[in-house]
């Protein structure tokens, strides 16, 4: 592999997450029960380039979240490792250098009801960041800053003091990416910002995310289960199918072409409003319990295309042609 | 000509608070025929549900049904006394919700919350009643019915939850079926397995269906005919065809060019500027003209009624003769805003 002609600002590195669903010790000694463990997310490797949005896609139970969680250190990975700017995200380090990486990555969640605390007013939830990192020197200064970002996502300064139940959904998601501006970061992670928006102010928020990354050069993390929103904003996509990346390809590709079986069939099951009459393949099943996933490839019991070996071996994800990976026997054997 | 299933005619909503009576739904009237599916489509506090709660005769006190009528298969409903209407809900209405797990009780199995639908609405009894159960499981996709019969809602997932929802609603083959947000709570593969499955036991039942959803792509799939609505009122009823590709009404438009499209690529998004007016403030005229990149005088001063255009009806003074200000109607009617 050549050199990039410019790092990635995010790297990740056989990320995995496993958590533990056992019952309590106690339950499990008396009624004899083994150690159960959920495989959240497993071999996840990807890199995101500076100014570029790198959506993930996938159902409930996809692993999705738990990759933006690891991605910003909320929750710390059972194997691989995170680097922003080749600075290792989970590694020991000291405080200021942590904090240093801190003020960089944002997030911006998708309950603008839940994630923004009731009892603080707006312009101290926008301020807490500044305070936090330092960035301003004095309280003037601060506030001048607050009501310049609070402008920056179309809110009236004068608004300020109001608490977040005075604000609509809209209003309140506006709010939740202004703090997260506080503190000038260069990458912002968003799991699913707008889905629970109504679409007309989903429209305004997503047309406000790309001008507010054009305007600072922003790199976007950005999680869906959407595929349209996700083709307004990406430009590259991963699909993740129970905790792991099935494909992952530049968005115009993954849309004109998608490779993956399971991509295949998440694009046909998006409802059709151009109501061109297409003739949908019916869908088979749902999303198996992460519990207990299926062996190989973990798509093989819904999938079209699925023989022998896909019942036993688990594909990787590797680049069989310059289209991008896909981790598929079907495609790798050029079945499909 | 059909008689429709459902007739609603100039259905008014109010909630009276302490400081002032707020009208939810204000002059709505549609009709449904049998076998025909209406899409009913608005944001948030449009008063989709409202409607829907209005026609099972289900809205919480103090809200009442302040004006208007609802006729089912040509007889009133909205007067009814209490049990008149509870004789109706489950049998001749059906009633399907965005989360499976509010119409399910979790401490009954699946197959005894079903024979306890079907024996309150008919006469049969023991085995017959099984069978008759197990069938509609069978019917509305769930593998190995008989076996799964004796399961508790926990052991389904979501997708086949919603499943027995609907077998619940159809238990005694109602005339009307409301589904409110049925798949909203549903991941997008089995979303297209219920819409699909909605569509085919509609057409196989003759049962009306009222889908009340946000979601255009829903209506889209599955509708014949959509209602929009907009702060309490229809602003926009016909073909789904026609409304979709070519919406008349301005709020139809913008809220059709906000939604994302898998052809759309990098554009930006058409914006409806502000939001929804709150049920305490609805503007006069036409509840949509602050927003409206299209006002013109009578706008703010008359309301516009819903009347016929092309194929579909609409409530916008674009399309019909303005009372005072006939005048400033502008030349264009068609064509992209």
């Amino acid at each position: 592999m050549t050199v990039a002609p410019a790092a990635p600002l995010v790297r990740a590195e056989n990320l995995g997450r496993i958590f533990d669903v056992s019952s309590p010790w106690l339950t499990r000694v008396l009624e004899g029960l083994p150690r159960q463990v959920v495989v959240a997310v497993a071999d996840m490797s990807f890199e995101i380039a500076r100014k570029e949005t790198l959506a993930l896609v996938g159902e409930s139970g996809s692993g999705k979240s738990t990759v933006a969680k690891m991605v910003v250190g909320l929750v710390p990975p059972t194997t691989g490792e995170v680097f922003i700017d080749a600075m290792p995200m989970h590694g020991r380090r000291r405080g200021a250098e942590r904090r240093r990486l801190r003020r960089r990555i944002q997030m911006v969640f998708q309950d603008p009801y839940a994630s923004l605390n009731p009892r603080w007013r707006a312009l101290d939830i926008v301020a807490e960041p500044i305070r936090a990192f330092q960035l301003a020197a004095s309280r003037p200064e601060t506030a001048a800053r607050v009501g310049e970002l609070l402008r920056l996502v179309g809110l009236d300064p004068a608004d300020g003091g109001k608490y977040p139940h005075q604000f609509s959904g809209g209003q309140r998601q506006r709010i939740a990416i202004a703090r997260a501006l506080a503190s000038e970061p260069a990458f912002v992670v968003c799991d699913e910002p707008t889905s629970a928006l109504d679409v007309s102010v989903q429209a305004q928020i997503l047309n406000l995310m790309r001008d507010l990354q054009d305007r600072f050069g922003l790199t976007y993390l950005f999680i869906s289960h959407n595929l349209a929103v996700v083709r307004h904003m990406a430009h590259r996509i991963g699909v993740m199918y129970l905790g792991r990346l099935v494909e992952i390809a530049a968005a115009d590709a993954l849309f004109r072409a998608p490779r993956h079986p399971y991509t295949r069939m998440l694009l046909d099951a998006v409802p059709d409003l151009e109501m061109s009459g297409r003739q949908r393949k019916p869908v088979e099943g749902e999303v198996p319990d992460p519990v207990d996933p299926p062996k190989g490839c973990s798509f093989h019991p819904r999938c079209p295309f699925a023989d022998d070996r896909c019942k036993t071996e688990r594909p990787a994800l590797v680049a069989w042609n310059a289209a991008g990976p896909v981790a598929c026997h079907a495609v790798e054997e050029g079945r499909i | 000509m059909t008689q429709p299933v459902l007739s609603v005619r100039n259905l008014r909503v109010e909630f009276p608070t302490r400081r002032a009576r707020l009208v939810a739904i204000d002059d709505v009237s549609f009709d449904i025929l049998p076998g025909e599916v209406l899409g009913m489509v608005g944001e948030s506090g449009a008063g989709k549900s409202v409607t829907g709660t209005a026609i099972v005769g289900l809205i919480e006190p103090p809200g009442r049904i302040a004006g208007g009528e609802i006729f089912l298969s040509g007889v009133r409903i909205d007067n009814l006394d209490p049990p008149a209407m509870r004789r109706i809900r489950g049998k001749r209405i059906g009633m399907v919700f965005q989360d499976p797990l509010t119409s399910l009780d979790p401490l009954y199995r699946i197959g005894e919350q079903l024979t306890e639908t079907i024996a309150t609405h008919s006469d049969l009894r023991g085995a017959a009643l099984r069978e008759r159960a197990i069938a509609l499981l069978s019917e509305v996709g769930i593998p190995a019915p008989a076996h799964r019969f004796d399961n508790y809602p926990h052991q389904f997932s979501g997708g086949m939850r919603q499943r027995v929802v609907l077998a619940l609603a159809l238990a005694a083959d109602p005339e009307l079926v409301i589904a409110d947000e049925p798949t909203t709570a549903l991941d997008v593969s089995v979303q297209a397995q219920i819409i699909e499955l909605m569509k085919r036991l509609a057409r196989r039942h003759r049962a009306a269906i009222l889908l009340i959803t946000h979601d255009m792509g829903v209506i889209a799939e599955a509708a014949d005919r959509v209602a929009v609505m907009y702060a309490g009122r229809i602003v926009e009823i016909g073909p789904v065809r026609d409304v979709v590709s070519a919406p008349l009404h301005p709020y139809t438009r913008g809220l059709m060019g906000s939604i994302p499209k898998l052809d759309g690529g990098l554009d930006r998004l058409v914006q409806i500027p502000g939001s929804m007016p709150r049920l305490t403030a609805i503007p006069p005229g036409c509840p949509f003209h602050p927003r409206c990149p299209r006002v013109f005088a009578p706008c703010p001063m008359h309301r516009p009624e819903l009347r016929p255009h092309a194929k579909a009806q609409v409530a916008c003074w674009l399309y019909h003769p303005a009372p005072s200000a006939q005048s400033e109607k502008p030349a264009t009617l068609a064509g992209p805003p």
